[in-house]
């Protein structure tokens, strides 16, 4: 007998097409139904979007377009008064302005000249960045042997190597203090053999008391007047450049020339100039400088790092300085020197000065508005 | 100011000589007069009437008007002018006024009434004797009080002044105050008696006196002044009696000052009394009149005494700047009418006596100035405070910043120190070792020269600056230092400007349009070439801009500048990937 199929149930259910009969429908089925008939990929899951369409509140026959501006076709058609304007978003600045901009250090520079001016200083001829060693150091009696002389702080030059002319009779007053003293100096402070050569070398001026210098030479000729000299420009260092230290800076520089100048005069010109942009809380530390006696360090407390920061240097220039030049004994030049970079670096927020000045700096940092800033 | 008009013959006879019209000005100028303006009786006239002006015709007297100082009263006539005139230049010496010695009996006398008190308390009075008026000095005695009553007696408020003919009158005087029904006269200019309440309405249409009716219109009482026979002299501050009306033959003047301020008063009557008795048959010499008040109190005017004041040496050098002596500063004073001697005490002070013509007189500064004036302001060596010269080229370079900034640029400030690649090879410029300062021990081969130009720097930064959003406008005014023979140092620093515009295209234009913009604020104009008033541009051929797009400026027929699109290999060198034009021009040839 061969192998017999038999009846075993009476009916046959098919779920499955049960299911899919339901859904082909539009019955309800359950959500695992679903699942197992998705990943039998008996079903694919559609999305049906409807709308229903009915009027709104700002229902009109017509298409009506936003205005963005108001144009001159506006106002010549007269159409203005039926314009309305797309919502403007205020949440987000404005495009930006299109200006030109000055450099903040040269901002701060006029600054400090305004201030020079009101207190009734003039201004020095600065435009000479070349000088000879003679009126950069010998005749604000530096010895030649200062360390400041060495080539590694200064920028001697290739060419043109040497100054050709220097006035001769100032020189060799300049020569005598340096060697043997006189107006009342001992002189053997420096006992050296001063040399010609040395005076004669060229170099970029290392501080802007180099054109004081020469100023106050030409002052000396005059029948005295008393003069209240100022500059702010250029000078350089043989430094490498880092976070503090720019081998090009700028000088500032004030000083007072008066018959009978005292301490007093000085510590009084520098609050009053100081004052002028807020730093009223001074105070003085004694200090060396070859050029003047006494010397004084100007420390001014600043109230954001709550210490007391150095910001400028100060003194009364030696007779050995002033004397050779010819001017009476009874006058005095108080003066103070300070950098320009410094303050405006406070002024600014900014803690490095390479981003200060130079080629590297962006040119957009020059945009940062400061108006009135102190 | 007030001006006094006078005629200039009658003023020149005055002064002994005749002056041509700028000689004249130059005297009036030394002395602190000013001559206002050269008119004649007929232009003002006609001015005043608004009418067209004929033309002066010859024989028209010519007036001069002066403008004096309103302090000084004593100017205010043709009389006090030319006198302190004569005796500035020397012609004259100060008079000495007296006062006639009579007895107090024989003096005539002036009883003050209480009930003045209520309106216008004071009075003085005085005499001038034996007077011989002509046409002109009448003239000069009315047109004294009317630029008295102007001025210093503030339109009759504080001072009016009366003048009559004392031989019409009979003294002793009442200087009075009444209800205004009670005062019967008949007026100056009137034939008719009016009741002074009735005068007051009567004036009201009086263009010339109804100014004054406010100052006792609603006062009870008016002042008034009578004569033993109750002849009304005046009704001060309006109007005089007709009766006592002073005329070119009046002999004996008879002069009172009511008031309300008695130094101004004896002011005003010292100048009638001191101008006027000049032409008195006893000249400078015044009659007293003793005024009596209700309270028995007595005093006599005029008081010609002088004010003594003593005023040191050294004040007056020392204000005036001069070195002078005792004796040329006495002579100084003598020329401007006050007298001064040595003083006794000490060796270098000054005795000044005031004359009563000089009011103005206060202090010692007033001597001072006096000096001064006599000495000529225009002869005092100049002393010169220290003056403040702005630097020319400072000042230029400010005024082209701002106004490149204005331009949309944006400023840089860069090295002066650069390498020498940089400063001519990367420029594609050879370096013919004649321009540049070479440094002799640079640190680094960034400090190796001072530039001779500003392009290394400008173009470097926009090298630096790739992310910047275009187009970039930068510009930068600063100093290049070139070698020079004729310098101490043998190198000397020049300034220029530059800018550079860096974008999607070169923007060659813009550059040439901000160099016409910089040379229109010079105010310099655009001339064809070869024209050497202005400016004008010429095609130039330089080895770091592009051939075709680059050009010189020319002013004044020299080359001044230079602008171009920067040649595409210096663009390389720089690393710049995009366009850029340059323009650089020396400022200091504006200067």
């Amino acid at each position: 007998m061969g192998k017999q199929v038999s009846r075993k149930v009476q009916h046959v259910e098919d779920k499955v097409k049960d299911l899919l009969i339901s859904v082909q429908s539009g019955q309800a089925i359950s959500k695992e139904d679903i699942n197992s008939l998705k990943a039998r990929k008996l079903i694919v899951a559609q999305t049906w979007k409807g709308y229903s369409v009915r009027k709104g509140p700002n229902y009109a026959p017509k298409r009506k377009k936003v205005a963005t501006d108001l144009t001159r076709e506006n106002l010549q058609k007269g159409d203005w008064k039926e314009l309305e304007f797309k919502e403007y978003n205020f949440n987000a600045k404005g495009p930006p302005a299109e200006s030109g901009h000055l450099h903040p250090l040269l901002k701060v520079k006029q600054q400090l000249k305004n201030i020079f001016l009101q207190l009734g200083f003039e201004e020095m001829p600065t435009n000479n960045f070349v000088e000879s060693s003679f009126w950069n150091f010998d005749a604000l009696f530096q010895p030649q042997q200062h360390p400041a002389r060495d080539s590694h702080d200064t920028f001697f030059l290739e060419a043109p190597s040497t100054t050709r002319e220097l006035p001769e009779d100032y020189v060799e007053l300049v020569k005598r203090v340096h060697e043997s003293g006189g107006y009342g100096s001992r002189g053997v402070k420096y006992m050296y053999d001063w040399k010609r050569e040395e005076a004669n070398k060229n170099l970029l001026r290392t501080h802007t008391t180099a054109v004081s210098t020469r100023m106050l030479y030409a002052l000396a000729k005059q029948p005295f007047s008393p003069k209240r000299y100022f500059s702010i420009d250029r000078v350089f260092r043989n430094e490498s450049v880092d976070r503090t230290h720019l081998a090009e800076f700028h000088h500032i520089e004030g000083l007072v020339c008066d018959r009978g100048l005292t301490l007093g005069d000085l510590i009084g010109v520098l609050n009053d100039f100081f004052s002028c942009f807020g730093m009223s809380k001074l105070r003085f530390k004694p200090a060396y400088n070859p050029y003047t006696e006494p010397s004084m360090e100007i420390f001014s407390y600043h109230e954001g790092l709550k210490k007391w920061v150095e910001i400028g240097n100060s003194g009364m220039f030696r007779p050995e300085m002033l004397l050779p030049m010819g001017f009476p004994e009874d006058v005095r030049v108080i003066a103070w020197g300070l950098s320009l970079e410094r303050p405006t670096m406070i002024l600014y927020g900014i803690d490095n000065i390479r981003d200060l000045f130079g080629h590297k700096v962006l040119i957009h940092s020059a945009n940062v508005v400061f108006l009135a800033a102190w | 100011m007030p001006t006094v008009s006078v005629g200039r013959d009658r003023l020149f006879a005055a002064l002994g000589r005749s002056y041509t019209q700028e000689e004249f000005e130059d005297l009036c100028f030394s002395f602190g007069i000013e001559l206002d303006d050269v008119t004649t009786e007929k232009a003002i006239i006609s001015k005043e009437k608004h009418l067209e002006e004929d033309k002066p015709s010859a024989d028209d007297e010519i007036i001069y008007k002066i403008e004096v100082p309103a302090n000084r009263y004593d100017l205010l006539c043709l009389e006090g002018l030319a006198q302190a005139l004569r005796i500035f230049n020397g012609q004259e010496k100060i008079p000495r006024y007296t006062v006639a010695e009579i007895s107090k009996e024989s003096m005539l006398k002036m009883h003050v009434k209480k009930e003045t008190s209520l309106i216008r308390p004071f009075v003085v009075c005085a005499v001038l004797r034996g007077i011989t008026f002509d046409e002109a000095s009448y003239n000069s005695f009315i047109d004294l009080q009317d630029k008295l009553h102007q001025n210093i007696c503030r339109k009759r408020t504080l001072v009016a002044i009366g003048t009559h003919d004392l031989d019409t009158l009979q003294g002793p005087f009442t200087y009075e105050a009444l209800p205004p029904p009670e005062i019967n006269f008949v007026p100056l200019k009137q034939v008719k008696n009016f009741r002074a309440d009735e005068l007051m309405e009567f004036y009201k249409s009086d263009l010339k006196l109804k100014k004054f009716l406010h100052i006792i219109e609603n006062s009870s009482v008016f002042p008034v002044i009578y004569d033993r026979n109750r002849t009304v002299l005046s009704l001060p501050p309006i109007i005089n009696g007709a009766h006592s009306a002073i005329t070119l033959k009046t002999k004996n003047v008879f002069i009172e000052c009511t008031a309300t301020d008695l130094t101004k008063a004896k002011i005003v009557l010292n100048t009638m009394v001191t101008t006027f008795s000049t032409y008195c048959k006893r000249k400078f010499e015044v009659e007293p009149v003793e005024v009596i008040s209700f309270d028995g109190n007595s005093s006599v005017f005029p008081d010609l005494s002088e004010y003594n004041m003593e005023v040191p040496l050294s004040y007056i050098t020392g204000s005036i700047g001069v070195p002078l002596e005792v004796d040329e500063v006495t002579n100084l004073l003598k020329r401007m009418q006050l007298n001064a001697e040595k003083a006794g005490s000490g060796a270098s002070s000054i005795s000044v006596s005031v004359p009563p013509t000089r009011s103005d007189i206060l202090h010692p500064c007033d001597v001072m100035e006096d000096v001064a004036i006599a000495y000529g302001y225009n002869n005092i060596p100049k002393r010169k405070l220290s003056s403040l010269k702005p630097l020319p080229l400072n000042q230029l370079s400010d005024l082209f910043r701002s106004e490149i900034s204005m331009n949309g640029f944006t400023e840089v400030l860069t090295w002066i120190l650069c390498s020498k690649k940089e400063n001519f090879e990367m420029l594609n410029r050879k370096d013919d070792k004649s321009t540049a300062v070479i440094i002799g021990n640079p640190r680094s081969s960034d400090f190796e020269v001072v530039r001779t130009s500003l392009m290394p720097g400008m173009l470097k930064t926009v090298g630096h600056n790739k992310d910047h959003p275009k187009p970039i406008k930068i510009y930068e005014v600063g100093d290049v230092v070139l070698l020079d023979d004729k310098k101490d140092v043998g190198a000397s620093n020049c300034r220029l400007l530059a800018a550079l515009y860096c974008g999607a295209n070169s923007g060659f234009e813009l550059i040439h349009s901000l160099a016409d913009r910089i040379m229109e604020v010079m105010g310099t104009t655009f001339v064809p070439v070869p024209d050497k008033s202005g400016y004008y541009i010429e095609q130039s051929d330089e080895p770091e801009f592009l051939l075709g797009r680059q050009a010189k400026i020319i002013y004044k027929g020299r080359r001044i500048g230079i602008f171009g699109i920067v040649h595409p290999e210096v663009l390389n060198n720089f690393d710049i990937p995009d366009p850029c034009s340059f323009l650089e021009l020396d400022i200091e040839n504006f200067l």
